[in-house]
Parts: structure tokens; sequence; C-alpha cells
């Protein structure tokens, strides 16, 4: 399988995922400069972390105008899968792939921390090696991540199952004390109806090896490997 | 403008007259005080920095160049350098520290280096004044918002906080860069006619003089030096690696230099004065930001985000192509001469003609003659004897809840230390930080350390201490120690007491450096460190970069298993003098520093390094501020089990000294003969202390008398004191 993988100016988690593919996944990986318009054939596209133009509008917000991102719409839409780590994740939401905006962290500053995620959907292409339920600990590390969305538009979500991240105790408890960055309903991570295109703040390139203190993120990755291989069977 | 208002000396005024054979103009004047400043020219501290030892096996470039640099094994080698943005930010605080992340990190890429890890050394007033928090909090703010757009993990460092730091706090950054060998570059002008390029950030009236504003003392002037300030562009600075590492990997360049201190005049200067060349600039080719600028304000400019690239002959046209595809403006604003003059131009009209050798060779160096200060004598004849008896708990807990021992998890909570997925034992683990590198099986650790208190104490012992126990930092993580680089804080070296301070210091520095065979590959002086009222405590910070040649043999300090024996490596000693004990339950910061044996010390590496290497230990922890007693609670903390540890006697000294030289372990009780054995090879004291145990943690004498702290409550005070002053 092959993945390419966005290179915004600014992005610096580009060469971290790159790594986790090709060394940790053994997949191909291929790195997809902002602009270029077309994306060489990949199966799974992944927008990477960092401070895309410096972040200094909002953050994503030039980013979304880069050539590249109506490509990423494009295969998208025909149902490719794609995953917004971080500032990808922020790209997803300026660029509308997927709903919602993301305000500064309540605190007024940059959080890095290791925290612990309830998946609540394992019957998507990102999730699906999870057990139900499962608490899953994976690093955050940003500015922005108090994700918003209008009343409206969360109800949408819920209903739609979208939300497959939230914030939670060690123990999976989902309460104000465990949410790191003030993001409504403890949301860290959604997927859009299709269930194709995943954003999440997390990251979970800095845990799928031992040696980084915890592997919860391979499985993200090594589903939507399983995911793509048996669709394309 | 007067030569006096430049920060010149009469004599040196007479120095510069006899250079140039004629009065020089105000550019030429302005160009000989950023290049004879103490920041540049290093005119009070050279002497003393002969003392340090230079070479080793592993060295490739000493001190002299942007960054040392050692050899790691296959071709490898680590790029690495410490300095200061002290003034900066004690105006200024996030734009300051910001800016000093920015600049260390140019020292380290303008090698050719991709830059892998920041550390940081910081100082501060007490946290009971307001402005002194905002000076914290913009410092720390400044130096993540600028390494975490960067992408460059900030993995360690220090923080303390005491009074004689109130209004002069010290920001030391630290950058460490991997470089192939084959791939190092260094900032050396190649021929005459070679084009100069200057690319990144465009030239603004920022930081003007902000080289001879380091160099002076604060006052309250200082604030109207605010636009001696830059302003930082992590976004521009990402850019620039990204292309210069792009020109580098496709060998398109003969000489590399960032823009610092002293902006156009000191990069110029110095990269075309190794080979003896000269230079003409012309200030109408510099891209600006401003209009009517000056080619005083264009030379002497500090703007951030700029290098200077020569070009190999016939490479310019693929340089400006990788430029251009990373948005970044590359203009040729002169070119490499002959002669030896630096010329600068405006246009047709010449603006400046100056002999190269006396900007970078020129300047004067004081040796000045030291004095013992009064305090020292007050302080060696201070004995803790006396002092009124302190509730042993009770001093524990206000000993665990100081800021200068509590977590400081506020802090690196801010810095992303994960990027780049190295990072294998994280803030607040270990001793030091370790980082995998990817593709071998080799792991690097670095670390940052100076008590600052025990330099004020005895400049002497607390310069073989800052080392020792950088050293022995390394070694608890199972990494052996390579080379240091050290950024010497002080105050102003013309009154004989700071220098006598700076001289002691440097000594034992090197004597503690030379028995440990760890030499100095690079480093930065700050003098001047003072605010109307005082200087601070001498702060030599050493940041030492240590090799583990299998990454799975690391050690962190959290204890891991009920029932794991607790050993003490050193001997059990009871001296307070200079302790955070002192100062935090009597107020006191007097007494004699313990002393070290540095040969002890030695053996004590080599002994903690057999036993990670044989994988014997659970934990490895050095016994600092707070002595023994912090030491094991931060163990239990990291590691969320208890302990029992039993002391000759309940008191203070044996459970709060600092003594240094000393480490405390934990090991399986099967492994126990094996380290007894080792220890009794090594020569070191070894003696059982107690056990890892329950929810509690205990400290007990043989009569079964205890002091005992909940572990739950000890975490809270440790883990929360900083943010609850920060509130």
């Amino acid at each position: 399988m092959r993945f390419g993988i966005v290179v915004f100016p600014g992005s610096n988690c580009d060469a971290d995922c790159y790594h986790v593919i090709k060394d940790v996944m053994q997949e191909e990986a291929c790195y997809i400069w902002h602009k270029e318009t077309d994306l060489q054939g990949v199966d799974a596209v992944i927008l990477p972390g960092g401070f895309s133009y410096g972040d200094y509008l909002r953050a994503g917000a030039i980013a979304r105008f880069s050539p590249v991102m109506s490509a990423v719409k494009e295969f998208a839409a025909r149902g490719g899968l794609v995953i917004g780590i971080c500032n990808g994740f922020q790209i997803l939401l300026e660029a509308g792939l997927l709903p919602g905006a993301m305000l500064r962290n309540r605190s007024l500053k940059f959080i890095c921390d290791q925290v612990h995620l309830k998946v609540n959907r394992t019957d998507t292409p990102f999730s699906h090696l999870f057990a139900p339920g499962e608490v899953v600990k994976i690093p955050i590390a940003h500015g922005e991540g108090n994700y918003y969305c209008p009343p409206e538009i969360l109800e949408e979500l819920k209903a739609n199952r979208q939300i497959l991240f939230t914030y939670c105790s060690p123990q999976g408890e989902v309460s104000d004390e465990y949410n790191p960055n003030g993001s409504l309903a403890n949301i860290a991570g959604i997927i859009n109806k299709e269930g194709n295109v995943l954003g999440m703040m997390p990251h979970p390139e800095r845990c799928s090896e031992e040696i980084l203190g915890g592997t919860d993120g391979f499985k993200i990755f090594a589903s939507m490997i399983k995911w793509a291989k048996e669709a394309s069977r | 403008m007067n030569y006096r208002d430049l920060g010149l000396t009469d004599d040196e005024y007479k120095l510069i007259l006899d250079f140039m054979g004629r009065e020089p103009n105000e550019l030429e004047l302005g160009m000989f005080s950023v290049m004879w400043s103490e920041h540049c020219g290093y005119k009070n501290s050279r002497p003393l920095l002969k003392l340090f030892p230079t070479r080793g096996a592993c060295v490739i470039q000493g001190p002299g160049e942007n960054a040392g640099i050692i050899d790691i094994g296959d071709g490898d080698a680590l790029v690495f350098k410490i300095e200061s943005h002290n003034h900066p930010s004690a105006i200024e605080p996030y734009q300051g520290a910001a800016t000093g992340v920015g600049g260390i990190v140019r020292d380290i890429f303008t090698m050719g280096a991709r830059p892998i890890a920041l550390l940081n050394s910081l100082r501060f007033g007490k946290l009971d004044d307001e402005r002194v928090k905002e000076l914290f909090a913009g410092v720390v703010a400044g130096i993540g918002d600028y390494g975490n757009c960067l992408g460059i993990p900030t993995v360690g460092g220090e923080v303390y906080f005491n009074d004689c730091y109130k209004e002069n706090p010290l920001v030391n950054a630290m950058c460490i860069g991997l470089v192939k060998q084959e791939e190092i570059k260094k900032a050396v002008a190649g021929r005459a006619g070679s084009p100069i390029m200057l690319v990144g950030a465009k030239t603004g009236r920022d930081g003007i003089h902000g080289a001879t504003f380091a160099s002076e003392e604060l006052s309250e002037e200082s604030a109207a030096k605010r636009p001696a300030v830059q302003v930082g562009d992590p976004f521009m600075e990402k850019l620039l690696i990204e292309a210069c590492l792009e020109l580098i990997k496709e060998d398109l360049v003969d000489g590399m230099q960032d823009l610092g201190a002293a902006g156009l005049v000191s990069s110029v200067a110095e990269t075309v004065s190794k080979k003896g060349k000269g230079a003409v600039i012309d200030v109408l080719k510099v891209p600006r930001r401003e209009e009517g600028m000056t080619p005083y304000e264009v030379m002497l400019s500090e703007s951030q985000e700029r290098m200077l690239i020569i070009p190999k002959s016939g490479c310019e046209k693929r340089i400006a192509e990788i430029f251009d595809r990373w948005g970044l403006d590359a203009a040729v604003i002169g070119e490499v001469t002959d002669d030896g003059v630096f010329r600068v131009q405006e246009g047709e009209r010449k603006v400046a003609e100056v002999p190269v050798k006396a900007l970078t060779e020129g300047c004067p160096v004081y040796v000045r003659e030291g004095r013992v200060p009064d305090y020292y004598k007050e302080a060696q004849d201070f004995s803790p004897e006396k002092l009124p008896e302190v509730d042993l708990k009770e001093a524990w807990i206000r000993l665990l809840s100081s800021p200068n021992i509590a977590s400081k998890k506020w802090v690196y909570a801010q810095y992303d230390y994960q990027v780049m997925t190295n990072t294998v034992i994280l803030p607040g683990h270990g001793d030091a930080a370790v980082l995998r590198i990817k593709g071998t099986r080799k792991g690097l650790a670095a670390t940052v350390d100076c008590n600052s208190r025990m330099v004020y104490l005895d400049p002497y012992r607390g310069g073989m201490m800052a080392i020792a126990e950088a050293a022995l930092n390394l070694a608890c993580v199972g990494a052996k120690p390579l080379a240091f680089t050290n950024c010497l804080n002080f105050g102003n070296p013309e009154k004989p007491e700071i220098y006598w301070q700076l001289q002691e210091a440097v000594k034992g520095m090197s004597e503690a450096a030379v028995v440990l065979g760890t030499p100095v590959v690079s480093g930065n002086v700050s003098l001047y460190n003072e605010s109307t009222e005082r200087a601070v405590y001498p702060t030599p910070v050493v940041g030492m970069v240590g090799m583990l040649y299998d990454i799975d043999k690391r050690c962190d300090m959290a204890f891991k298993r009920e029932g794991d024996v607790i050993c003490l490596l050193g001997r059990m000693r009871e001296e307070l003098g200079g302790s955070e004990y002192l100062a935090v339950c009597h107020g006191i910061e007097k007494g004699k520093v313990p002393d070290i044996d540095l040969e002890e010390l030695k053996r004590l590496i080599e002994l903690i390094l057999y036993l990670t290497g044989q994988k014997l230990l659970a934990s490895c922890h050095d016994v600092s501020e707070g002595g023994l007693a912090v030491a094991l609670a931060e163990c239990a903390i990291t590691g969320d089990i208890g302990f029992e540890a039993e002391m000759p006697e309940l008191k203070r000294g044996f459970m709060f000294s600092e003594a240094p030289g000393r480490v405390v372990v934990s090991l399986r009780e099967e492994k126990l003969a094996l380290l007894e054995e080792a220890c009794a090879k090594a020569s070191i004291p070894c003696q059982v202390i107690g056990r890892v145990k329950g929810k509690e943690m205990i400290f007990c004498d043989r009569k079964g008398n205890q002091t005992a702290l909940l572990l739950k409550e000890g975490k809270k005070l440790w883990g929360e004191a900083i943010a609850c002053l920060m509130k």
C-alpha cells in the first residue's frame, strides 16, 4: 500500500509519518509537495502535523489554498482514505472536509502531554483493530486543539457517530477533568459521514513503536492498511 | 556619535586610529564597536577560556567555529552549542527568548547539521513577584513557540529561582544537530570574486547594537533599548533550515554563515577573515523591510532569520531555484575580494573601508586582576551546626514544593518534546534526555547543569560540581559523557571580585573536565549580568553530550517494582553547605561547598556505565538539590511506588545533604551480589539503604523512628508547586 504524505511549508511531522509508514509499517511512502496537483496514485493521504505557513493566521487557514488540497478533496470524494493529524486536522477543518473549527487551548498555552482516548467506534477504516470501548494512550502537542462546532453540528456528529476519539481518564471516564484543551464534548478526533476522512489532534505516529513508550498509534495505521488491502481484493 | 557611547574605551579608540591611519567615520566606528564588544570579541574572557581542555579523541571541531563537533562513529557526528540571550529576555521576554532559540538553531544548521534537539537553562527571581512571573511565563512561551514551530523537540533543561536573577534573568539555549561527517560545512569563503548572497528575512532596524547592549550592565535606560531586541519568525527559520540543508546535500556552497550578533558586519568579517580575504558589500543590494535605512543601520541590523551564502562556482542558478521553491528571497549583495579589506558601498559611494583582521583579531585582550570578595570568607566560616532544628517532615515538604526542586512540568508541557519521534527518555523521567538515532542502535544523551549557589559560595568547587553533575547525569541514563559546551553567565568582569569568580570557576571546571576526559567544543560568554542593585550569581552553565552505544541499555529514574532493593553508591554524607535546605528552611545561602573527589567520581561514572551495560539496574538517579530525601522521592513519584529507607540517624544532614558524586539505584534483590561485587572492584562504597514498596515514602532509623509522607501527598506537592505559583 502506498501512502502520500503532503508537505506544506512549515509541516514538521512529515518525516515522522514517513518513518512510521516506511520503517515501522513496512509500506510504501512518498512525499507530495503542496504545489502538486497530482497525488501520484497513492492509496491513502496523510496531512501531517506542524505549523503550515507558520500558522500566523488561524492554524491551517492558508494551507487549505495550496494546490494539492483540490486533489485531496477529489481523492476523498472518491472514497480515498485521508488522515489529518494535528495541523493536518486543522487543515481538514479549514478546507471543509470535516465540520467545525479549532480554538486556542483554554489554558491559552501550548500543551505537550500523554493523554488517554476512548475509541468510540471500531467499524471504521481507522479503528477496526481496536477493541470496542478501548482506552488508548496517544501524545498530544498543540496550541489550538480546542474543537468547536455549533450545537446542531454536534448533534449531527453524534447522530452519525462521527466522533471517533474522545479524551478520557486512564479508566475511560469521559469528563472535563480529562479534557486537556477545552474541546467540545472532549472531542479528540472526528470522521466524515462516509467514514474515509479522519482528523485527530493526538499524534499516532509518536506512539507506534515500543521504544517510544507505546504502540497504540500503530493500530491506527495498521487498521488503514488492512482495510485498504481488503478493499482492493 | 561618540566612541564612548558605543562602549569603546579611550585606549581602544587609539588602537582603532592606529589600524585605520585616520579618524574612522561613524559606520566604521560602529563596526569596530560591535566586533570588539565582549559578546563578539571575548576581550575579557579569552585568556581564561584557554584553560579549558579542547582536545579529545572524539573532537572533530573545537571552539572557534559556529558550533563544536564530535565524532559518534559510523561516519556520524553531533554538532552542538549553547548560547545566552539574557539581556534581550530581560527587556522583552517572549521575543528575547524566542530569538535566542532561533540564533542557536542557525549556528547548528550553518555547519550542515540537521538540528535534532533543544535544551535550555533558565534563571529567574523568586515567583512571588508579578514581574518575575511575567518574565518566566514570557520566556517559556517564547522558547516553546519558536522551537515547536520549527519541529525541533525541546527535550531537557533546568530552571532555578533566586533573588539575584530578579532584574537580570538568564536564558541559555542549547541546540544539538546530527550530520554525516562528509557534509560538515565551515564558515570559510573560498575564492576572490565569489558572490556573497544574503537569504531569508528582509533587513530592518531591529536589533541594532544588540551585541553592544549585551555587553553592558542593565539599567533604567535598558528599557529604552528595546529596539535592540529582535523579533522572531520561526516559519521563516523553518524554511531556511530546509533550504540550506538542501544546498549542502547537493554540495552547492563554499561557505555558509548565519547572521547573529553584529549582523552583516560580523558574519561577513568572520567568513572572509579565515582565509585572509576581504569583501565588498553594497548596502543598496540588501533587501530591506523599511525605507530610508542608512548604511549604518543596514550593516549593524540584527534582523533574525538571515543567512549568508558563498556559492560554489557555477552553482548560483541551482541555489536560486532551491530558494525559490521554498519561497525565499536570495540577493547577491557583494563579493569576496583578495585584499583583506572590508569595503562597504552605497551604490557608487564608498561608505566604509576597514582591514578585516583589525575587526576580527585586533580586539585588545584584557587580563584582569581578581580579588577574593568579602562574602567568601564569611560564607566559608558559616557552620549549620548552630541552627535550630526543624521538623524533618516539615522540611521535606518545603523542599519538595520549592520551585527549584519541584517538577518542571509546567515548563516542559509547553515544549513539544516528542516531535521527530526520537525522544526515548521524556523530560522529568531521567537525569538526562535520551534520543535514539534512527537507523542505528545508538542513542545520544544530553543535559544542562549548574548549581549557581554553589558556584557563588565557592567558584572553584562550584565550577567542578557543574561539570561533575553533568557527567554523572549522563552516566545515570546509561550514556558515556563525551564533551561539553558552556555558557559563562557572570557579572561585570571589570570588577575584581567578579573577575575572581570567573577565573576560579573556569579553573574548577577545567580541572574536572580534564579528569573526566570531557573536552569543551563550543561555548558562549555572557558578562555584565548585573542590574542596578547586584550581579547575578556566577552561573557557568554546562551542556554536556554523551552516547549510548546500545539504546536498549538506557536507564531512567523511576522505581519499577515492589520489593526492589535501593542502594546508595558513594558515601553517606551530611554536609549542608550551600544546600537548598539551608536556603528554604533557614533563609541562609552560606556554608562550605562539599568537596568532590574527581578520581572517585570518574570511577563512579565508569561503574554506572558497567551496571547499566549489564542491565543490572531498574532505576538510577543522582543525589543533588534536596539531597537523598528529594532524590528518593523523585524516584518514587516518577515510578508511582513508595519506599522505605533507613538512615544511620534520622537527621537533616543525612536527608538533605547535597554532597556530590552520589547516586541512588534500585534493582532486583537477586542482582545485589553482582552490584556489590562491581562496586568493590571499582572501590565505590555501596550500601543497601532500603526497599521499593507500598504507597508511602518512609525514612527511618535503626530504632524504628520514622519520617513518612504519603506518595500521593508528595506527588501533589512536588507536581503542582510551580503551577500553583503561576496561577
